[in-house]
């Protein structure tokens, strides 16, 4: 994960992820994608014909769509659709020993302080790790107040008069084509409700549930806040998740009705070898307040704009946005705002760290249109360059009519203020010290908005990119 | 080098046209999917339904010279309507005699073909007009070289007006600048309309700004509201030199500006300068690139529209720092001023850093008028036209300033003045009926 400039690129990364496995699996939908492998995923999940029906659909139209490349990385087109795995069941995906684990995932599990246990987990040696008692947990306490916390396989069947409506109207299927592609194969993922007026007081951790079922790779994730309900629900976690698949494409709708809250915190490290191309949009009806939190360490291209559609009067949405780009990396992160009432506000805060030829871009979409009144965008975005060769870029789309709208966007490019690092060293600390610390500095005042847990994983995975990054 | 008669163009600059032509045809018209053109209006396809202008008129003739007025003192001028030279002041002896080259294309074509060959459209165009340029190649005849020799300082500045009458007409007016090591000039185009048939223009300014060489430029467009432009400014700005550059847009149904600034020596600086003031359903689309592409070079730009009724602006921007181009300071800014519910601005500041050496920041705000200060003048009895008015003319002083050059400045307030006026004006057109409803509707009783 961390190196120096001077570090094999990642046409190597790719190789250490390339690991053995048998392949018996007793659900194995093959490699490549056609309709009979969407039929056969159907028929292994015992779909309803209204999501065989939703699936064929968004095949077509994956199908159809070129890869964005005229304005996306070219490095989308290195993707082979038809080696792909679209899925396999429960329990049957990769074993591997502990010792074809590479050593730098080892020294971040070490360095993190992951559990002995989680850590082959992680590392994928383990194919389950034993975190159902804590999903139970979390979920008897939940339900007692009648949220519903459950798989999206489990939510369709069980839950179809909440799922149907509000499913795929969010992000529909041809919204972009990893969206389709996700809708077309999707398995995993989250299904929540949280009914009227219900504020949960603990964040619903996503960690606990996947990792009683296995992290998915196409997943689908629908949360509905119901009118002035409030949660924060957690996806990822700070420790490397190491992966053999090289494509994760998940997508994730919100629903917040009238003045509920949703809080959504995602914290992706996935490994270094992964295309994660995933779509994330919420509906805020009137009142109502969307906040992403989206933290992006891991993969080889991560593609990500989190968005949320001001749809009621007075809603409001937020995009809270750290990206790391290491060498191999480019995290293409972003934020989209779309005003569609009066009075909706927006918030977007991004902060990039670009380091040895890491390149980390920002991509925004602001849209106000003519019919509304008094709408509010402010979007902030910095990023920090460490080495010569570390790439940033900023791409914002600000589109504003009407009456009594503004939005205002503002960006900056630095590195790491020689004085201060001078002065960090002056009073005895390494040269990587003082980086990391002026690292840390540049997003503490982000980081702080993480769960406690979190923030301080995050610290100290951020000293570890650090290493070597200097001298 | 190839020899020329006096009459018909070289050999060398009709197979350059021919060559264009093949070029223009092979390229395909832009399209919305293409990131340079999104937001963009669709460029208009029937192109063939212009044809190139072929002179002017008598009357119209005397109508564009008496209308050329700089009101102001120059070096040297040139009058140009419908593909033709109308009038020609050549630059004084004593210019001439350091060395300074100040003639008409055609005039040139047969004098220095050599740098013409060297520098004409030198500059590949990278902002999206690749088909324009094209067409712009296939068909200049009419323009200006303006060329400075090295340590000439020029204080007066040179201008050139090109006129465009008729209906369905085309013109293809050139400028050509090329300044050499430590020399100084200040040149103006004014690109203006006779009548109010639609009509097509496609313009382009080479500026060369060489070593240690400072180039004041402004392209003024006033096209009429019926006339599609599209102007592409190449500005390669070499060792410590500084261009500045003005790109100023009040007319015209529909127009596209590329500005493209390289910052290929070391230590070079470049400031570009947008101002546009729409209103009805004019349609502003602006591209620029400040390219660094050597160490310690500064860029600075700020692009500012005002825009009443339906009128619409996209401002598309982008910083690129070179890997090889470390202490860069490069910095972006677009404001955009809305006076009415209808206009539109979309704007995209980008940045592409590759060097972790540099200084750089953008902005873009789109907003409305200030309140407060609204409310302070109403305070003071300036009625609300007269107040509104006032405060968008400030709003275009920042950029003015920032120009710098005080007589060129006179004359631009008097054409955005006279803009002004014309949408007042228009507010009861016809066509602008929701705009004008709108625009009533802004304007409630006083605050007693």
């Amino acid at each position: 994960m961390s190196g120096t400039a001077d570090k094999p690129d990642l046409h190597l990364e790719v190789e250490a992820g390339n690991f053995h496995y048998p392949e018996d699996y007793a659900y194995d939908a093959g490699r490549g994608l056609t309709a009979e492998t969407v039929n056969y995923i159907c028929d292994v999940k015992r779909d309803p014909d209204w999501i065989r029906e939703f699936r064929l659909r968004a095949l077509e139209i994956f199908a159809k769509r070129a890869n964005p490349t005229h304005w996306a990385s070219k490095d989308l087109d290195t993707l082979d659709f038809d080696q792909i795995r679209y899925y396999l069941a429960k329990g049957q995906q990769a074993k591997r020993s502990w010792e074809e684990v590479p050593e730098d995932v080892k020294r971040t599990f070490e360095r993190l302080g992951v559990p002995e246990k989680e850590r082959k987990f992680l590392a994928g040696v383990e194919a389950q790790f034993d975190s159902e008692a804590a999903y139970s947990n979390i979920k008897q306490a939940v339900a007692d107040e009648g949220v519903i916390f459950v798989g999206s396989t489990e939510g369709l069947h069980h839950y179809p008069e909440i799922f149907r409506p509000w499913f795929g109207k969010v992000i529909p299927s041809g919204d972009n084509k990893y969206a389709a592609l996700n809708s077309a194969v999707f398995s995993g993922g989250s299904f929540i409700y949280v009914p009227k007026g219900v504020k949960l007081k603990h964040p619903l951790q996503a960690y606990f549930r996947i990792n009683a079922e296995q992290f998915g790779q196409f997943e689908r994730t629908l949360i509905i806040a119901d009118e002035g309900a409030e949660l924060t629900y957690m996806e990822g976690c700070t420790a490397p998740k190491f992966e053999t698949a090289t494509l994760h494409s998940a997508v994730v709708e919100l629903v917040a009705l009238r003045g509920a809250k949703i809080q959504y915190i995602t914290v992706q490290n996935w490994s270094a070898n992964v295309f994660n191309l995933v779509t994330k949009r919420g509906l805020a009806m009137e009142e109502a307040e969307i906040k992403w939190i989206d933290c992006n360490i891991g993969s080889r291209l991560t593609m990500k704009y989190p968005g949320v559609v001001l749809q009621g009067r007075k809603a409001r949405g937020e995009v809270v946005s750290i990206a790391l780009a290491n060498n191999g990396q480019h995290q293409d992160t972003g934020a989209k705002m779309i005003h569609a009432a009066d009075e909706t506000t927006s918030n977007i805060i991004a902060k990039s760290i670009s380091i040895g030829k890491g390149r980390a871009s920002y991509r925004g979409l602001v849209h106000i249109p003519k019919h509304l009144r008094g709408c509010k965008n402010n979007t902030e975005c910095d990023a920090l360059l460490i080495n010569s060769d570390s790439r940033t870029d900023t791409y914002p789309a600000i589109s504003v009519r009407g009456h009594g709208n503004s939005a205002q966007h503002e960006a900056s490019v630095s590195k790491v203020s020689a004085e201060q690092i001078f002065y960090m060293r002056q009073r005895g600390l390494t040269e990587a010290q003082a980086m990391s610390l002026s690292v840390n500095g540049f997003v503490n005042d982000l980081v702080s908005q993480f769960p406690i847990e979190y923030s301080v994983e995050l610290k100290r995975l951020i000293d570890l990119e650090m290493e070597g990054s200097v001298g | 080098m190839t020899t020329s008669t006096d009459n018909a163009p070289a050999q060398w600059w009709l197979q350059c046209q021919r060559a264009a032509a093949a070029r223009f045809a092979a390229l395909p018209m832009p399209g919305r999917q293409d990131p340079n053109w999104r937001f963009a209006g669709a460029p208009d396809a029937d192109l063939a339904s212009y044809q190139p202008a072929a002179g002017l008129g008598e009357a119209e003739r005397e109508q564009a010279l008496a209308a050329s007025d700089n009101a102001f003192a120059t070096a040297g001028g040139a009058v140009f309507g419908n593909e033709q030279l109308l009038s020609f002041t050549a630059a004084d002896d004593a210019l001439a005699k350091q060395g300074v080259i100040f003639e008409p294309l055609t005039v040139a074509l047969a004098r220095h073909p050599d740098l013409l060959q060297k520098h004409f459209m030198s500059q590949p165009v990278a902002l999206g007009s690749e088909k324009f340029a094209a067409l712009h190649r296939a068909n200049c005849n009419h323009g200006i070289l303006l060329y400075v020799p090295a340590k000439v300082r020029i204080t007066l500045p040179l201008t050139a007006w090109h006129w465009l009458a008729g209906d369905r007409q085309a013109v293809f007016p050139h400028t050509l600048i090329i300044a050499e090591a430590g020399s100084e000039v200040t040149f103006a185009d004014f690109y203006r309309s006779l009548g109010t048939a639609p009509g097509l223009a496609v313009s382009v300014t080479d500026l060369l700004v060489g070593a240690g060489a400072r180039v004041t430029y402004l392209g003024c467009q006033d096209w009429n509201e019926q006339v599609r432009s599209c102007h592409l400014n190449a500005i390669s700005v070499g060792r410590d030199a500084g261009a500045k550059t003005l790109n100023c847009n009040l007319g015209g149904a529909s127009a596209r500006v590329e500005s493209h600034s390289r910052l290929t020596g070391v230590g070079a600086r470049s400031e570009m300068l947008g101002l546009s003031v729409g209103h009805g359903a004019q349609e502003f689309d602006q591209r620029t690139r400040q390219d660094h592409r050597a160490p310690r070079t500064w860029s600075d730009l700020l692009y500012k529209n005002i825009l009443n009724h339906r009128a619409k602006a996209v401002f598309a921007g982008l910083i690129k720092v070179a890997p090889g181009a470390p202490q860069t300071d490069a910095y972006q800014t677009n404001r955009n001023l809305l006076l009415s519910d209808e206009a539109e601005a979309d704007s995209m500041p980008g940045l592409e850093i590759a060097n972790d050496d540099v200084k750089c920041s953008h902005g873009a705000t789109t907003g409305q008028i200030d309140p407060e200060a609204l409310f302070y003048l109403l305070q003071r009895g300036i009625p609300r036209h007269e107040a509104d008015y006032l405060l968008a003319v400030g709003f275009t002083e920042e950029v003015l300033a920032r120009f710098g050059h005080d007589p060129i400045n006179t004359r631009l307030r008097a054409m955005i003045a006279d803009k002004f006026r014309r949408g007042k004006r228009r507010q009861v057109g016809p066509a602008d009926d929701a705009a004008a409803g709108s625009a009533n509707a802004r304007h409630p009783q006083h605050p007693v």
